[in-house]
């Protein structure tokens, strides 16, 4: 089984249904003669010609806005907003239309677009290259949001999203882009939505992160091991609906939890977690409820790996939790 | 201004200021004349005598409490009835919010308006939206909402797609003199000339933006002018001529179909109400302004044509407006007493499948308690 980057398995995933579904359209900047400024649409336009993977004007408003004409019409469009930093000239169209046209018209429509976006820091971008914005997009109803951490998962939750009738935001840790191997089946297959993954078990502490912090969250589950400590840590992989089933069930066995995300603390998704755990599991829980975040600061450039909630920031926690 | 831009086949007449059929003096000018058919002249005629009577009728009963709003479209029939008439029944509309006048014309049945500015359980939209946010599918009706010029962004996708996919629609967005200062009147133009796409353009100039005139919207001195920015042809049109407004569509949508690319059409026309019942223009402008608008009345320039040509009379006229009135008197009484919608509907449709937050939230809001005082 071949080893992918991310990079190659998101391609990977977009090749193999445009074969299969000839109502798929990817259009974005600079997705088309030189395959997107990471190279995750490399090869399509030359597969698939003009007419199905476009170049398009620098508007991330047009591009959602016409996605969503297009679905309407019975297309399928795959949109890639460059940066997830550029995608709030499109939210308007993504908040009050995308997310509410099934809803609003009674169900008599549906618009059926996937938005795939890079997020993330550690790849010094600054405050409009790194960040990491799900919380925005979480609290509008009628959107799914996706954060696939590797390569298996990123190809086969694509594939899965291209098949769910539901408009999704795909969110695709930049960080790890490359950084990720793994072995990706070929051909056609799909990861479950809103099902999250154990990637480490354990009975001391739950440790929940999603996208390029399961590795730090990773890391420090290993040196916490050094320290008599173990972790169960879970992959998310779908943000929105979140797979609170699998949440719940390690937290009721470890009796304690701590989030890990990029994005900044206050209004955070953690927030939300660990409200739904105290809402569901309270009087499991042996300690506070924890989170290791982003600072309430736009992202920095020179100090970034200050910023990120990286393994030397999740330890300490980890270990204080698990003690508590 | 002159219309600009690639060549068409335009008449010479909207090279000149602003496209008319109607003189000033009342007379139709036989060069621009679109010489429909009688049948076609009593159905644009009798379609804007609906959308007219039938604004009366909404607004009277939002003034009586049995509706909680009303967005009209009065004085604006021709720029409504008018354009939406040059399309085909396979081509498709991206409205505002004003022109429910077209949406009947189109099949939109006049039930389902009713019931959904009534917002109860047959309404379309299932009683989620305002009053006047509904959409039709089946008539080639897309989906309303409030944010201004979304539509113009989402109708150039639709465009791209019958593009894409080789099929011989049309797509016609309506908005209005607000929208062209939005961010989708920008993008929608851009993509929609870069693509090429099949699509026309429809800006009724009706003066106002709620209470913001159009010398405080732009700095332009036209709005078919914007056009030119993006490559795109822009015709202004008299819009309380129903012949020039229809003229003017059909061109536009015939050059859509040729592959020919949008055309923008400015509709010079007037808001001769309110922006909806919950304005009064009064605040902001008087009768002086509106006077001249009034004898440019779109219904009484048509009417007196149908008059001359012996296909229309006083008695046929007041047997129109008896059967609108009795028709609607019937949707009425059948919306009153149709219930609202259901509580369970209301988690309904926010995805295909109810995810198991909605579930739980559902049983939640059915088991809870209900409001104490009836709204």
């Amino acid at each position: 089984m071949p080893q992918l980057t991310i990079v190659q398995a998101i391609n990977d995933a977009l090749k193999v249904s445009m074969r299969d579904d000839q109502r798929i359209i990817v259009l974005g900047e600079d997705v088309g003669k030189v395959g997107g400024v990471f190279r995750v649409t490399a090869g399509l336009q030359a597969e698939f010609g003009e007419d199905r993977v476009i170049d398009t004007p620098l508007s991330e408003n047009g591009i959602v806005g016409t996605a969503i004409g297009l679905a309407l019409n019975g297309l399928l469009p795959i949109a890639e907003i460059q940066f997830s930093d550029f995608i709030f000239p499109a939210y308007d169209q993504i908040i009050n239309e995308l997310a509410k046209y099934r809803y609003r018209s009674g169900g008599d429509h549906s618009t059926k677009v996937v938005i795939r976006t890079p997020v993330g820091g550690g790849i010094r971008g600054g405050h409009y290259h790194s960040q990491h914005p799900e919380a925005a997009f979480i609290q509008v109803p009628g959107l799914k949001v996706l954060c696939p951490s590797n390569p298996y998962d990123a190809k086969g939750m694509l594939l899965a999203a291209i098949e769910d009738p539901d408009p999704i935001l795909f969110l695709e840790p930049k960080r790890v882009y490359r950084a990720a191997k793994g072995e990706v089946p070929e051909g056609s297959y799909t990861v479950p939505l809103e099902s999250a993954r154990i990637v480490r078990e354990g009975s001391d502490v739950t440790v929940v992160a999603y996208g390029a912090m399961v590795y730090e969250a990773l890391d420090a589950a290993k040196r916490a091991s050094d320290e008599g400590v173990e972790c169960e840590v879970i992959d998310l992989r779908t943000l929105w609906p979140v797979d609170i089933a699998m949440i719940l069930q390690s937290v009721k066995k470890t009796g304690r939890i701590v989030v890990v995300h990029e994005a900044p603390r206050t209004g955070g998704f953690a927030g939300e977690l660990i409200t739904l755990v105290a809402e569901k599991a309270f009087f499991h829980l042996e300690a506070p409820p924890a989170r290791v975040t982003g600072f309430d600061t736009p992202f920095p450039y020179a100090l970034e790996m200050e910023y990120l909630p990286l393994s030397h920031r999740i330890l300490p926690v980890v270990l204080q939790t698990a003690r508590a | 201004m002159t219309a600009l831009g690639p060549r068409s086949s335009l008449p010479p007449a909207i090279t000149s200021d602003v496209f008319r059929v109607f003189r000033d003096d009342g007379s139709i000018d036989e060069h621009t004349d679109p010489q429909l058919s009688n049948e076609d002249l009593i159905f644009i005629y009798t379609h804007m005598a609906q959308t007219r009577r039938l604004d009366e009728r909404f607004i009277s009963l939002q003034r009586q409490g049995r509706v909680a709003f009303h967005v009209g479209s009065l004085g604006e029939e021709a720029s409504i009835i008018g354009s939406a008439f040059a399309l085909r029944p396979a081509d498709w509309i991206f409205p505002c919010y004003r022109e429910f006048g077209a949406a009947l014309m189109r099949g939109f049945p006049l039930q389902r308006l009713v019931d959904n500015v009534f917002g109860n359980s047959a309404d379309v939209v299932k009683g989620r939206q305002m009053p006047h946010h509904y959409t039709h599918r089946a008539t080639g009706w897309a989906s309303i909402s409030s944010p201004v010029g979304t539509q113009i962004t989402q109708a150039a996708g639709y465009a791209w797609g019958s593009k894409i996919k080789h099929e011989d629609v049309v797509t016609l967005v309506y908005f209005g003199d607000g929208s062209t200062s939005s961010i989708d009147f920008h993008s929608g133009l851009n993509f929609a000339a870069v693509q090429k796409v099949p699509l026309v353009l429809f800006c009724r100039n009706n003066g106002w933006a709620i209470s913001v005139p159009t010398c405080r919207q732009t700095a332009s001195a036209t709005f078919a002018e914007k056009g030119l920015a993006y490559g795109i042809p822009g015709i202004r049109v008299d819009g309380n001529d129903a012949l020039a407004v229809f003229s003017v569509t059909r061109t536009a949508a015939r050059r859509a179909a040729q592959g020919l690319g949008p055309t923008l059409i400015e509709a010079i026309t007037y808001r001769m109400g309110g922006h909806s019942t919950s304005d009064d223009p009064n605040c902001y402008r008087c009768s002086a302004d509106i006077e001249p608008w009034a004898q440019a009345d779109p219904l009484e320039r048509l009417l007196p044509v149908l008059v001359a040509k012996g296909i229309w009379d006083k008695d046929r006229d007041a047997a129109l407006y008896a059967s609108i009135d009795e028709t609607f008197k019937e949707c009425v009484a059948q919306a009153e007493v149709t219930p609202p919608p259901s509580l369970e509907t209301m988690f309904d449709d926010v995805y295909e499948k109810l995810p198991w937050h909605l579930v739980e939230q559902r049983a939640e809001l059915l088991a809870g308690p209900r409001p104490s005082t009836g709204r």
